[in-house]
C-alpha cells in the first residue's frame, strides 16, 4: 500500500527575491520579497496561510517572529533549526501536519542578508561544543575533513573535487539568476586560494543575499491553483552528530539513511530520477550525496563527477541552478534547492531545462554534514 | 512516585568533573559500567547504552590521526594550524591540534600523544606525534 503521505500535498506557490547583492535591507525583508512572490504565484492573499515554517540562526523564535512580521494568523508553528536543511525537513513536517489537518495553507520561508548585512567571515559555531575551543573555521572546516577522509580512503583527489565546481558553474552559465556565471575551469579551481587544506575557495560556496518561499497545500485543494501543482511523493530524514567529531565514519552521510526512506514513500528507484537538486555546501558535499543516494559506489563519487555525469548534457542533471557553489547561498541553501526542482518539474526552467523532467531527487543539508533530509517531488503524471 | 536519584546525577556533573580534571593536569574520559565502552565528551548518560552507572578513566593519551586540516590564514591574524580528529585508544574520538609540527606534515594514520596545554588562555588536550 501506498504510503499516506506519498502525493499528498503539493507545492503550488514559489518565490524567489534576485540573488547577489540587495544593500540596505533586513533579511525579513528579503523574506518578505519572496512570501509576496510565492503568495502572488499561488494567486492568494497572506490571509489563506495558517501554517508557518520558518528559520533563521538570527530568529530564536523565528516561526513567532514571521507571524507577526508578517500579519499571518497561524495554527501551526514550526521553525526547527537543524541547519540548512531546515527547510527540507519542514517540507516534511508540513506534508503531515497538512495531511492531518492541523492547517491547510502552509507557507515555507526564508531570507537572509547574509552578504550585504553581516561581518563577513567566521561562521557560526552552533551553541555548546567541545570542538569549538581548538578554533575550526566552521562550516567549512568540517567539510574539509571529510574530504580528507574520503580523498585518504578512495583516492579521491583535488581534481575531482574541482569538477563537482566546474559543473555547477556550467549550469549557472545557463541561469540568468545566478551570482557567479564567468567561466570556471578545473585549473582555476586548483589555482584557488587555499581557505581549509584540502579545500581552496572555489570548493566553497558562495555567501550572498537571498530569500526565497513557497505555499504548500493538500492535494484535494492543489487543482484550484493556477500553476500546475507540484507534488510531495517521498520525504526522509536523519542525521548522524552535531559536531563533527563525533560524525561516526566521515565519508558516509545520514543520507545512506534518508534517501532508502525517501525512495519507498515514494515508491520510485533511481532510475525514475530526472533532475538531482543536492545542498552542494561544499565541492565534497556532492560526491558524498550521489554515493550516498546510490548513483554510484562508496568510494566512485570523484571520477563519477569528473566524467561530466552532473554537468550539463550530463546522464545525470544536477544543481541545475548552479547550486550553492555558483548561483546562490545566502547562509541557509535548502529552500533554493527544492524551488528549482518545482521549476524544472513545471517545465519553466528556461536554457537549464532538463527535458521532460518529472521526477526530481532533492537532499538538505544541516549544520556540518549533520542532518540529512531527502525528497521526492513529481508532477501530476507521477502520481 | 520519585526513585532515588543515581549518584551520578548528584553534585558537580560530568562537565564540570572534566574542567576540574583537566585543571588537575589529568586526562580522563568517561567508561561506562554497564556496557564496557568508554566516551568522550562528557555527558550524563552513557552514549551507547544510556546507562547512568559509569565512571572515570584515566585515558592513555595514544591517538590515531583519523582526519586532519589545515586552516590558512592571512599573516596579520597568525600562522595557518592543524585542526584534526584523533580517534583515542580507548576508542572515542575527538577534535584537536597536532602540534610540534607544521601543520601540513600532519597525515591520516599518524600516531599522536595528548598533552595538556593553552589555547587562547583555554587548557585543553592537544596532540603532539608520537616519540617527538
Amino acid at each position: 500500500m501506498a504510503h499516506p503521505l506519498r502525493g499528498a500535498v503539493a507545492v503550488v506557490g514559489i518565490g524567489l527575491t534576485p540573488f547577489g547583492e540587495l544593500p540596505g535591507r533586513t533579511h525579513l525583508e528579503i523574506m518578505g520579497e519572496a512570501i509576496s512572490n510565492a503568495l502572488a504565484d499561488a494567486g492568494i492573499t497572506k490571509d489563506k496561510v495558517d501554517g508557518i515554517f520558518g528559520s533563521n540562526f538570527s530568529d530564536a523564535l523565528g516561526a513567532l517572529l514571521y507571524a507577526e512580521y508578517f500579519g499571518l494568523k497561524v495554527k501551526v508553528m514550526d521553525s526547527t533549526n537543524i541547519g540548512g536543511s531546515s527547510f527540507n525537513n519542514a517540507m516534511q513536517e508540513a506534508a503531515a501536519a497538512l495531511h492531518l489537518g492541523l492547517c491547510d495553507v502552509a507557507l515555507i520561508a526564508y531570507g537572509s542578508n547574509a552578504r550585504t548585512g553581516t561581518r563577513r567571515g567566521g561562521g557560526p559555531n552552533f551553541g555548546r561544543s567541545f570542538d569549538a575551543p581548538y578554533r575550526p573555521r566552521q562550516p567549512v572546516n568540517s567539510y574539509a575533513l571529510a574530504a580528507a577522509r574520503h580523498m585518504y580512503q578512495y583516492g579521491t583527489t583535488k581534481e575531482h573535487l574541482a569538477h563537482v565546481a566546474v559543473s555547477a558553474r556550467q549550469w549557472a552559465q545557463k541561469n540568468p539568476r545566478a551570482f557567479m556565471r564567468e567561466p570556471l575551469t578545473v585549473e582555476d579551481c586548483l589555482k584557488a586560494r587555499m581557505v581549509v587544506d584540502p579545500f581552496g575557495v572555489r570548493d566553497c560556496c558562495l555567501v550572498t543575499d537571498g530569500g526565497a518561499a513557497m505555499v504548500v497545500v493538500r492535494a484535494d485543494a492543489a487543482k484550484d491553483y493556477p500553476n500546475q501543482p507540484i507534488y510531495l511523493l517521498g520525504a526522509g530524514a536523519a542525521s548522524t552528530h552535531n559536531d563533527i567529531s563525533q560524525m561516526p565514519d566521515l565519508t558516509v552521510t545520514a543520507v545512506a539513511q534518508a534517501a532508502p526512506r525517501a525512495y519507498a514513500m515514494a515508491g520510485i528507484t533511481i532510475e525514475d530520477v530526472d533532475v538531482i537538486e543536492v545542498y552542494d555546501a561544499f565541492t565534497i558535499n556532492t560526491i558524498l550525496f550521489l554515493e550516498d543516494f546510490g548513483f554510484c559506489k562508496k568510494g566512485e563519487g570523484g571520477p563519477f563527477v569528473a566524467a561530466g555525469t552532473i554537468a550539463p548534457g550530463g546522464a545525470h542533471p544536477l544543481n541545475t541552478n548552479g547550486g550553492g557553489l555558483s548561483c546562490v547561498h545566502p547562509g541557509m541553501y535548502g529552500m533554493f534547492l527544492m524551488i528549482e526542482a518545482v521549476e524544472q518539474l513545471r517545465g519553466v526552467a528556461g536554457d537549464r531545462q532538463v527535458e521532460g523532467a518529472e521526477i526530481a531527487l532533492c537532499n538538505g543539508n544541516g549544520g556540518y554534514l549533520s542532518s540529512q533530509v531527502t525528497l521526492v517531488f513529481g508532477t501530476q503524471a507521477t502520481l | 512516585m520519585a526513585s532515588a536519584r543515581a549518584a551520578n546525577f548528584q553534585g558537580p556533573g560530568p562537565d564540570a568533573m572534566w574542567f576540574e580534571n583537566l585543571k588537575n593536569g589529568r586526562f580522563r574520559i568517561q567508561h561506562c559500567n554497564h556496557c564496557g565502552k568508554n566516551f568522550f565528551y562528557p555527558r550524563p548518560l552513557c552514549v551507547h547504552c544510556g546507562s547512568t552507572d559509569w565512571g572515570w578513566i584515566d585515558a592513555s593519551g595514544k591517538g590515531t590521526v583519523y582526519s586532519t586540516s589545515v586552516v590558512r590564514q592571512r599573516p596579520e591574524d597568525g600562522p595557518d594550524y592543524n585542526i584534526a580528529l584523533i580517534d583515542l585508544a580507548e576508542g572515542p574520538r575527538m577534535m584537536s591540534r597536532v602540534t610540534d609540527i607544521p601543520a601540513p606534515d600532519v597525515t591520516i594514520g599518524m600516531a599522536v600523544e595528548a598533552y595538556i596545554g593553552d589555547l587562547d588562555k583555554q587548557t585543553l588536550v592537544l596532540f603532539r606525534p608520537s616519540g617527538n
